[in-house]
């Protein structure tokens, strides 16, 4: 009987043949720290805004590579003309990971909770247009209108940072609304996303999206084992590649990278002009000249900078808004050129003297001064080296300073112990009002002379009122006019001499489809619910 | 045993009393370096002037004598190590995470070490010929002359095995010093002897050539813990390793005080109680 | 003097002559960077290629070796001389003072001392010279690089303490500091020496770290440590980037094997 029964399960497992389940598809790559959040309200650094990306859903998206807006959870929405208030009609079918309907309950839940003060959200400040808390009114399940106290400028594309938690669901932040949810988390080590079954996106055939069932990042801080990993096939994407790295990548790994453009991010300098600053007189008296600044900027060839410290993957900078923000970039700037003779005629003009290849100021100090920068970063110290040569062509003297960073931010927001300064700049955001701490001459990252009670100059009291102007109006079209002669100022006072705008670099593994890096970060998985791993060929891994 | 209870006594004391003057001075050499009381967060423009403020009165905070006192006394009478301001996550739990990578990196490397050393120190001993002495004193001198990061990066960028990095650290550190006293052993007399009346090399050397050195080599060992747990710093920052070395860089360029409080506390500790056996082994020699 | 010791002493001098007289003649000084040939290879004009900037390598090898074969006997003299006085007070007196020493040490060696090297250099005046801050780290490693010397001689001290023309300088009156200064520290000189010689391939090794990362002098002086970044692109490394490395390997070598052997250990 036993026998009868051994013979006729293993006759019945010869002929059904056991099918190898399919492994799930899996993209992975690096996380360069540890994420600090995994709450999506939040979010204040590079790696958990990546979670958040990829997990969190949202009202409205900002389109990567159109940099236009796109419905999201919300199917469509209107702004009030003055700008203040906005109502959200939303997806319906919509449930998060697990399972618990998507409702404005919930919208009106994650806006309270966001502008809670009690949150400290940094996702709120944007929307923080007055001291009144906002009004949120729920009018249907799938209508909600949120009132604030004053316009907010740009209001759309702030949701784009928001994403949307439930109000209902026990497993509060860890219930999602976007492609992927966390599955696993070994702290030091790596982060698992595993696709979120109820995602809402299906793609043109009514396939439920994303193509990839799981998301693997890595985390890991050194550039150089990234690369060696990706090298080796062990990683499917890196995110930003390094400028130096980026050809032989190229070389080793062919049609791996990608050289998408210009960026959002630049490198610049300025000179400190706070008037208390612990500095000679006669050395403030130099930064505030703008003759003395435009000359310094002539003295520079930017040219160089792009061409060996960024292998050809910079280009020279116009102003502070790169030429990858399609639609607030002032097309009308150049870069100022290079130019060493006529750098020598302003400084001539403006009282300075050569003698003996050294430059001197009307009262025979030498011009030398200081630029202090970060530590550790490889370019901007390359940056720093060549600043000194051509500054040295002018007959200036540059000592570089490199700290580390917190002694940095300690001299430049802090004491203001410093003279110059050479940092990166990226602009985030794409709206112009997200600048507006920085052009407001009364604000406190006003780096060149922050926190001013009265402008100190005709030309910042004039920037101040058209920020202002570009803040309060809903036209774009009119907000551009006044944040292009913005920029005009700023390139003729030169308060910030902008250096170099670098290109968005990354490098996508062959096996993977659908990839169209962009310039808006994140640069390589920005459309992952789209993305797809080629199948391996037979008999490899 | 009383006099052994009375020196374990003291010497713990001893360690008590460092790790509290240790403690206290990491704490006042963060406090007051420059850069402590600034965040990078200041350098974001769309951040509001009330969320300036706010991040300006949780770094006063975090500085201030009584926070730290108190934080200090939760420490020493609850075992709570507090949480780390840079990376927002409870100290204990980074250190439980990091730990077991550093221990793996120093028992790599401190076996690792030991192994090479003893083959290449044996082979020198028993070797008669120039050219077996002279390469191995010529590569362990090679070894040595390296700077440790830039043997991590060599070993790294030809995809070595970056964990067993420390293991080409200590290796040369002890190769003169077990060379020296397994030459120093096989002249003994009674070892002489051993082989002169036929005893095979390998019981001359477990029964009579370890035994001999076996206390110098005890306290050596401690000594190597030591020096395996100074290295794997370097080694971690530059090879991305998550251990406690690289939690170590990552406080002090963050100015995290707490952190760095307890990870100042915990290489105290452990320098600490090597030197004890280290000394005990020493001791132990001398009464042999 | 044993052959080695005279080889390794005559290639530190060679090395040492080669640095200083290279500076004197100003073809390619070691910051002028030659932009049209970044990353070039070796050639008659550079024997040693180019850096990224354009910048002749070996003028900057040749500059760093300048800087650390005179800063690094100059740090480890000065830890030396710090360890000669603690330790000898230490070994001398014994007790309290011997156990005070032996606790400082202990700390010393448990601070993170990369912290300390990171907060000096920020508290550095802005228009300090580029080599202030080589001087502050070596500086640096001398206040901390006394600790194991310290010890060294503390144990030298005690053993020469009981010994025979000490007890007699005693018993004719002989008082302590004098018998330290004027009796025990001399009969120390080649402890002294030995452990001179000794630190200093301990200092140029920790100054090479602390330049790989990232520690080490401003633009555009360049320092070994600083120059070892080149192998830190693991794509594309070159030849001719191992030169500083190898430089320092010699320098060490030379320094170990050039070390007197006399004197005591503890």
């Amino acid at each position: 009987m036993k026998f009868r029964i051994l013979s006729a399960v293993t006759l019945a497992l010869a002929l059904c043949p056991i099918k190898a389940g399919q492994p799930p598809s899996e993209l992975r790559f690096c996380l360069r720290a540890e994420p600090k959040t995994f709450d999506p309200l939040m979010v204040e650094d590079g790696n958990s805004e990546t979670i958040r990306y990829l997990t969190g859903g949202v009202l409205i998206r900002i389109d990567r590579r159109t940099q236009k807006l796109s419905p999201e959870l919300a199917t469509s929405w209107e702004l009030d003309r003055k700008g203040d208030r906005i109502v959200f009609h939303l997806r319906p079918n919509v449930k998060f990971s697990d399972g618990t309907p998507f409702t404005a309950d919930d919208v009106a839940f994650t806006m309270k909770r966001l502008m809670d003060p009690a949150t400290h959200s940094p996702a709120a400040d944007p929307f923080r247009s007055s001291d009144a808390p906002p009004r949120i009114a729920v009018s249907s399940p799938l209508t909600v209108s949120i009132a604030f106290g004053a316009p907010v400028a740009g209001m759309e594309r702030l949701f784009d940072q928001v994403a949307i938690l439930s109000a209902r669901s026990p497993r509060k932040t860890a219930a999602v609304l976007g492609p992927y949810m966390v599955a696993e988390y070994k702290p030091g080590s790596e982060i698992l996303l595993s696709r979120n079954p109820n995602y809402w996106k299906v793609d043109s055939k009514g396939a439920r999206l994303p193509y990839i069932d799981q998301v693997r990042l890595d985390i890991q801080q050194n550039r150089d084992i990234e690369l060696v990993r990706f090298r080796r096939g062990e990683l499917d994407l890196i995110n930003a590649v390094d400028a130096d790295t980026f050809d032989d990548l190229a070389r080793q790994v062919p049609h791996s990278v990608v050289d998408a453009g210009a960026s959002l991010e630049s490198e610049m300098m300025w000179f400190n002009q706070v008037p208390n600053a612990p500095l000679p007189a006669y050395k403030l008296a130099w930064f505030k000249s703008t003759a003395f600044r435009r000359a310094v900027s002539e003295a520079i060839n930017r040219a160089d900078i792009c061409r060996i410290v960024y292998r050809g993957h910079a280009r020279p900078a116009e102003g502070p808004v790169s030429p990858a923000n399609q639609f607030w970039f002032n097309a009308s700037l150049k870069p100022h050129p290079f130019d060493p003779a006529s750098a020598r005629r302003r400084l001539e003009s403006d009282g300075f003297q050569f003698r003996g290849g050294r430059l001197f100021d009307r009262d025979g100090h030498q011009v030398e001064f200081s630029l202090v920068t970060n530590a550790g970063n490889h370019n901007r110290e390359r940056i720093a080296a060549m600043l000194q040569q051509d500054l040295q062509d002018v007959g200036v003297r540059l000592n570089v300073v490199t700290l580390d960073f917190p002694s940095l931010i300690e001299r430049i927001t802090k004491t203001f112990n410093y003279e110059a300064c050479l940092l990166g700049l990226t602009n985030v955001d794409l709206d112009p009002s997200a600048q507006m701490n920085v052009w407001l001459s009364s604000a406190a990252d006003h780096q060149w002379n922050p926190n001013q009670k009265q402008p100190a100059t005709a030309w910042e009291a004039e920037i101040d009122k058209l920020m202002r102007a570009q803040a309060a109006e809903t036209d774009n079209t009119v907000r551009k006019r006044y944040f292009d002669r913005v920029q005009q100022i700023a390139s003729e006072q030169a308060p910030f001499l902008y250096l170099v705008t670098k290109n968005s670099l990354t490098a996508i593994s062959p096996n993977l489809q659908n990839a169209s890096p962009v310039v808006l970060t994140p640069q390589a998985f920005w459309n992952i619910e789209f993305l797809r791993k080629a199948p391996a060929p037979e008999g490899t891994r | 045993m009383r006099a052994i209870l009375h020196i374990l006594t003291r010497r713990i004391g001893a360690m008590l009393l460092l790790l509290l003057a240790g403690g206290l001075l990491t704490a006042l050499m963060v406090r007051f370096s420059p850069g402590f009381e600034t965040d990078e967060r200041e350098l974001d423009p769309r951040l509001s002037q009330s969320s300036r403020l706010s991040l300006e009165k949780q770094r006063a905070a975090d500085g201030d004598a009584a926070n730290l006192a108190n934080r200090f006394a939760r420490m020493v009478f609850h075992a709570d190590l507090g949480e780390s301001p840079s990376l927002k996550r409870p100290i204990g739990e980074l250190l439980r995470e990091r730990l077991p990578v550093t221990a793996e990196i120093m028992a790599i490397g401190v076996i690792g070490g030991w192994t090479l050393a003893f083959a290449l120190a044996m082979a020198s001993v028993l070797s008669r010929r120039l050219v077996v002495r002279g390469l191995t004193a010529s590569s362990q001198q090679v070894l040595i002359c390296l700077p440790a990061a830039a043997l991590a990066i060599v070993v790294f960028d030809i995809g070595g095995p970056v964990r067993a990095l420390v293991a080409l650290i200590i290796c040369p550190r002890v190769f003169d010093f077990l060379r020296n006293l397994l030459h120093e052993a096989y002249q003994q007399p009674h070892i002489l002897a051993a082989r002169a009346k036929g005893l095979g090399e390998f019981a001359v050397w477990a029964k009579h050539v370890m035994p001999y050195a076996a206390p110098q080599l005890f306290a050596l060992a401690a000594t190597s813990v030591s020096i395996a747990f100074g290295a794997a710093i370097p080694v971690e920052a530059l090879c991305d390793l998550p251990g406690i070395g690289q939690l170590a860089w990552l406080a002090a360029t963050a100015r995290d005080l707490p952190l760095l409080v307890v990870i100042t506390l915990l290489v105290i500790a452990v320098t600490q109680a090597c030197n004890m056996v280290s000394d005990w082994a020493a001791l132990r020699r001398v009464d042999a | 003097m044993k052959r080695s010791q005279l080889v390794a002493a005559l290639i530190l001098a060679a090395l040492f002559v080669w640095a200083m007289a290279s500076g004197m003649s100003s073809a390619s000084p070691q910051s002028r960077q030659f932009r049209e040939l970044p990353d070039a290879r070796p050639s008659r004009q550079f024997p040693l290629g180019t850096d990224d900037l354009g910048r002749d390598r070996l003028s900057r090898v040749l500059y760093a070796t300048r800087v650390s074969l005179l800063l690094a006997p100059a740090a480890a003299l000065m830890a030396t001389l710090l360890a000669a006085v603690i330790g000898g007070i230490a070994g001398y007196f014994g007790g309290w003072w011997d156990k005070c020493a032996v606790a400082v040490i202990d700390l010393l060696l448990s601070l993170p001392w990369f912290f300390l090297l990171l907060a000096a250099r920020a508290l550095l005046p802005l228009n300090a010279p580029p080599l202030a801050s080589l001087l502050v780290t070596y500086g640096l490693l001398s206040m901390l690089g006394w600790a194991g010397p310290a010890r060294v001689i503390r144990a030298g001290v005690r053993r020469l303490r009981e010994s025979e023309f000490a007890l007699r300088a005693r018993a004719e009156g002989c008082g302590s500091l004098r018998l330290l200064s004027r009796h025990l520290i001399p009969n120390l000189k080649p402890v002294l020496l030995a452990q001179i010689w000794t630190t200093i391939p301990v200092f140029i090794l920790s100054e090479a770290n602390l330049g790989l990362l990232g520690l080490s002098a401003g633009e555009p002086y360049p320092t070994w440590g600083g120059l070892l970044r080149d192998l830190q692109n693991p794509l594309s490394i070159r030849p001719e980037a191992f030169a500083p490395l190898a430089v320092i390997v010699i320098a060490v070598a030379c320094f170990n094997l050039a070390t007197p052997r006399g004197g005591l250990t503890t």
